[in-house]
């Protein structure tokens, strides 16, 4: 069976802004991969390339093994069913003047999917399986909550079973409580359907939930890629410790126990990126190598985790980062 | 520690198009001196109008009662003109979106200007110099550059540290900060809550820290009082806050959470329904609609705030019981 997404080399330059630069990625079916990073590492940008929202500029992006990178809009329109994406704001991304039935029914309606009963029938089941009442099918996205708006998009965007969903920040507009709901929501779906996961988000915590593999990407590279436990139990670029050090856990005596890793300085341009390894400037442990050669991401240690970064051995003992200052 | 600010039975009514929608029930509590004091909640809670109401920063449309006591007098009963003093004097704030509380058009260096004008009567070298003291202090290196530079010159990091910065000019015995770190990256918002905790340590200013974040709260908080419906619901504590939630809802809040210390069976707890918007403040608890505990008496009876099994506050008729492992703790 081949891999739901195969991400390979894949480049996307906005005239200078070099947003991704050459990021290879693969997500099985049926996997959920964690693609972490802040603001600027081009993660959304990344994602809307992956589901073709946008031109790549190089590079291939298959699933379910078919080249979708180079395709035309036209022949890209029958293999959209396979793929599909969800949102930050569901207030944006919903169509104010449909129906929620009609928003849920539309990706079915394109693909020709069964008949008006038919996809009417399916639409209750899907909403059903959001935890929507059947009724909601007759009301406008305005009439819904924040919450009950997000269930309608991930409604919408599972309605003609992808193979793979890219969730781009799906939980980050919504309330603690709400949060919950829709990352438990995305979980059991995910489980009883059965289709690959791209979740791009900024809250570790939500990977950590959520996630089998994680994907780490800075200033438009990836810099690691691990398994769930062993990325957030022995992280190993530079980078993935602090990013890890930095975000609070909501428990104040082992928060306040923890050691920080503070980083100077803030996520410089990708109109011209740091020579060698992105991430020397920042870095608290970068030599005079970090400056000058790019690191490839490679396999370190027994386990298949991927890292680019020239101080982790090549056993995966990852080097040991202290704050600069 | 001493009182510096308090708060009792503080109450904002909007009237609207709709009708009056209470946002604030009744809301009391107390700054301490130098205390980091979390104000908690999710959107439309009211935590955000509480900070506001503080100095009458509401719209006309609001009507407030309550009294807000610091120094002696009551704030609540002051004429703008001298609430206009104590803003930025003696109470700061600090917002979530830097870019729309700087102005775009004038440099840095104008802006922090200004508030050392208005309320130090520095100007020239003298207040060039002070504005870069404060650049510095809050961690902006290249000071004196950054202040001939232009708000969107900078990162969200640091104009958030501007904010801050120009906050603080007058050694503000008190520093409202409204979800100050929640636009800003996880790794920039460390650096932001380390200059709230250097602010604290340097010239002693008491925080009130308004946020939604739990893991902020419990990076950075003394104290804190968690807000629902309009209503503080619950008061202690950070440690015995995370430790022993008494009220059902803040145990809701925090099962919420994914929490990598502490991993849930069975997925994360979810809190069903939705936060009430009141027009009136009904002779119940706000929360039982939504709460597993309520019976009767929740539901026709006002739960005050009093403390509770686990000796902290609690605005709860039946507040939950102190978990066994930790009541020797």
């Amino acid at each position: 069976m081949s891999a739901a997404l195969e991400i390979v080399d894949l480049v996307k330059h906005f005239g200078p802004v070099r947003a991704v630069d050459g990021v290879s990625l693969t997500v099985g079916a049926g996997e959920v991969v964690g693609l972490v990073g802040e603001s600027g590492s081009g993660k959304s940008t990344l994602g809307r390339c992956v589901t073709r929202l946008i031109p790549v500029t190089s590079g291939q992006v298959r699933i379910t093994g078919r080249e979708i990178g180079q395709l035309s809009r036209r022949a890209l329109r029958p293999l959209r069913r396979n793929f599909n994406i969800v949102f930050q704001d569901p207030s944006s991304s919903l169509n104010p003047r449909m129906t929620v039935g009609a928003i849920v029914a539309e990706p079915l309606r394109l693909h020709g999917i069964g008949t008006t009963v038919e996809r009417r029938a399916r639409v209750t089941e899907l909403l059903d399986q959001v935890g929507l009442r059947g009724e909601v099918a007759r009301r406008y996205p305005h009439e819904l909550s924040g919450g009950q708006r997000q269930r309608v998009s991930l409604a919408r965007a599972l309605s003609a079973a992808p193979a793979l969903l890219v969730a781009d920040e799906p939980t980050s507009a919504l309330d603690v409580s709400v949060q919950a709901s829709v990352l438990n929501l995305v979980g059991r779906l995910q489980q009883d359907m059965g289709f690959a996961c791209l979740f791009i988000t900024h809250d570790l915590a939500a990977v950590e939930y959520l996630a089998q593999r994680v994907a780490v990407m800075y200033l438009g590279v990836l810099v690691e890629v691990a398994e769930r436990a062993e990325l957030f139990g022995r992280p190993r670029h530079p980078y993935t410790q602090a990013l890890l050090s930095a975000a609070p856990i909501p428990d104040p005596v082992a928060q306040r126990a923890r050691r920080r890793i503070v980083l100077t300085g803030d996520v410089p341009s990708p109109v011209d990126p740091p020579s060698g390894c992105r991430f020397h400037p920042r870095c608290p442990v970068a030599v005079e190598r970090c400056s000058v050669e790019v690191p490839a991401l490679r396999r370190v240690g027994p386990s298949g985790a991927t890292v680019a970064c020239h101080l982790v051995a090549d056993d995966g003992t990852p080097p040991v980062v202290t704050d600069r200052r | 520690m001493s009182k510096l600010l308090t708060v009792d039975s503080l109450t904002v009514r909007f009237s609207t198009e709709d009708g009056t929608v209470l946002a604030v029930d009744g809301a009391s509590f107390a700054v301490a001196e130098r205390e980091v004091l979390a104000l908690v909640g999710e959107s439309g809670c009211g935590k955000s109008v509480t900070a506001l109401a503080l100095t009458g920063l509401l719209p006309g449309t609001a009507a407030v009662s309550g009294s807000v006591h610091m120094g002696g007098q009551n704030l609540r009963g002051l004429p703008e003109a001298r609430l206009r003093a104590i803003r930025g004097r003696d109470i700061a704030y600090v917002f979530q979106e830097p870019m729309t509380s700087l102005n775009p058009v004038l440099t840095v260096g104008r802006q922090i200007g200004e508030v050392l004008r208005r309320h130090q009567r520095l100007s020239g070298a003298a207040a060039k110099r002070r504005a870069a003291e404060l650049l510095e202090l809050v961690g902006i290196p290249l000071p004196v550059r950054r202040l001939s530079e232009y708000p969107h010159q900078l990162s969200g990091g640091m104009r958030q540290r501007v904010m801050i910065a120009m906050a603080v000019a007058c050694r503000p015995r008190l520093l409202v900060a409204d979800e100050p770190t929640t636009a800003l990256d996880v790794t920039v918002q460390a650096g932001v809550l380390d200059v709230l905790r250097t602010l604290r340590a340097e010239i002693g200013t008491a925080i009130l820290l308004i946020t939604h974040d739990l893991g902020v709260v419990a990076d950075i908080a003394d104290r804190v009082v968690v807000m629902y419906a309009g209503r503080t619901i619950e008061e202690a504590h950070a440690e015995a806050l995370f430790a022993r939630p008494s009220h059902p809802y803040t145990r809701g809040l925090l099962d919420a959470v994914p929490n990598p210390a502490r991993h849930l069976d069975g997925g994360l707890r979810e809190i069903p329904g939705r936060v009430p918007q009141l027009s009136d403040s009904p002779d119940a608890c706000t929360f039982a609609d939504r709460c597993a505990r309520a019976d009767t008496t929740c539901r026709t009876r006002r739960p005050s705030l009093d403390p509770g099994p686990a000796g902290h506050p609690v605005r709860c008729w039946h507040p939950l019981p102190v978990p066994a492992a930790v009541t020797t703790a």
